[in-house]
């Protein structure tokens, strides 16, 4: 149970695929531009991980080492096209809007990293709970650009749902498109990657602080 | 099919739908190999080379196995194990026959296997409705805009090691943020219409 919960904790944070490991940029930076966007390609990722996870957990016993990197990527590429299909069949506004983003999961360097890193080592269980903290925490960190992003760049929020906000008051402020353009992307994944490392100092700070107290009471 | 239409589709994918600062597609090593000209030199011309390649089998393969079989929905399995067995044999054959460019591509040929510009270029490819001719160009013209972008950030990186940054946003951070001052200025050729 333990364990479980730092694989969570890894997940959203210590090893944040998105904002730690820096693995996956393409999908990050040109789905973000919106929050549906992202929740679509954070969900899609997230399944086809668990998936892939589970399965090259079962065979990892059978795959001989020598093309363990090709038999994983057939296996990823089976799951992607199933996903890329459901997408099409039940929801062809997500699927338009991600266009080519949807194949490129199978080149996505997660789910490879995961695969070689995790699931090709331990047990079904465990690979499983790595794919859905991984895809969780893959998911957070698009929530969080797109929601900068979709603000800044569209003057809206969840749009595109029934529970879309117009944040520019009827038109009065002009939304600054160059936050859902490329430059956007960049920028915004630099600053929050910045932000994240500010978090830290400061919390390893307060760490060594609270440490030398209790040093000086001793 | 004239040589300004052609022209035409090289000087988009190089400058005004530049795969790494405008589509996004590459991005992984764009960050990750950028960090040394020398790296990113050999990257580059690894890309060039197998991007190359790929969009002219890709084509080949879609046309003649996956159109005639009617199993268009297998594009994506099937051109990542085109591109996977590519780079396997261009690495053998380098191996052999050039040993010396071997040696200079050294651990990047393998890592384009996972370069979404590569499987990318080939579904657009698709998308697009090019023809042989008009593929392979697309592909070359895509490398070489991936290779100018990718140059042109490793030199400006190369300058920010030594910069003084402020401590939050050393390494990646400032990485992105200059990279989108570089989207930033190729913005500026979206405006440039070919005919």
């Amino acid at each position: 149970m333990k364990e479980t919960l730092k694989q969570f904790r890894d997940g959203l944070w210590d090893q944040n695929p998105i904002m730690v490991l820096v693995l996956g940029m393409c999908a990050t930076l040109a789905t973000t531009t919106s929050v549906v966007n992202a929740v679509g390609m954070g969900l899609s990722t997230t399944i086809v991980l668990i998936c892939s996870n589970v399965v090259i957990s079962l065979l990892r016993k059978v795959i001989p080492s020598q093309i363990r990197i090709a038999s994983y990527v057939v296996i990823i590429a089976g799951f992607v096209t199933a996903v890329d299909l459901i997408l099409q069949a039940y929801f062809p506004d997500i699927s338009e809007a991600l266009g080519i983003f949807i194949p490129l999961i199978v080149v996505n360097c997660i789910i490879l990293a995961r695969a070689e890193a995790f699931a090709s080592k331990n047990g079904v269980f465990r690979s499983a709970v790595d794919g859905l903290t991984m895809g969780l925490g893959f998911i957070f960190a698009l929530l969080m650009m797109s929601t900068i992003r979709e603000i800044l760049g569209n003057g809206t929020l969840f749009s595109g749902t029934p529970f879309e906000l117009d944040l520019t008051f009827g038109g009065k402020i002009e939304p600054a498109s160059l936050m859902i353009r490329p430059v956007g992307g960049f920028l915004t994944l630099g600053f929050l990657l910045a932000g994240r490392q500010k978090i830290n100092m400061l919390r390893d700070r307060k760490n060594s602080k609270t440490e030398e107290c209790e040093g000086s009471k001793s | 099919m004239s040589l300004t239409s052609l022209f035409a589709i090289a000087l988009s994918a190089i400058l005004i739908e530049n795969y790494i600062l405008v589509q996004f597609l590459g991005i992984c090593p764009f960050l990750g190999v950028s960090k040394k000209t020398d790296t990113a030199l050999g990257m580059s011309m690894a890309v060039i080379f197998v991007m190359t390649i790929a969009s002219a089998i890709t084509y080949l393969v879609n046309k003649y196995l996956l159109v005639t079989l009617k199993l268009e929905y297998m594009q994506t399995v099937a051109f990542i194990l085109v591109i996977a067995a590519l780079v396997q044999f261009v690495e053998m054959f380098l191996q052999k026959a050039v040993p010396a460019l071997y040696q200079a591509l050294g651990i990047y040929l393998p890592l384009i296997t996972t370069n979404c510009a590569v499987l990318g270029v080939a579904l657009l490819n698709v998308e697009a409705g090019y023809t042989f001719i008009e593929s392979i160009v697309n592909g070359f013209a895509s490398a070489v805009g991936f290779s100018l972008a990718l140059l042109l950030f490793s030199t400006i990186r190369e300058r920010l090691e030594f910069s003084d940054i402020p401590k939050a946003f050393e390494g990646f951070p400032i990485a992105l943020i200059t990279a989108a001052l570089l989207a930033m200025s190729f913005m500026g050729f979206s405006g440039l219409k070919v005919f």
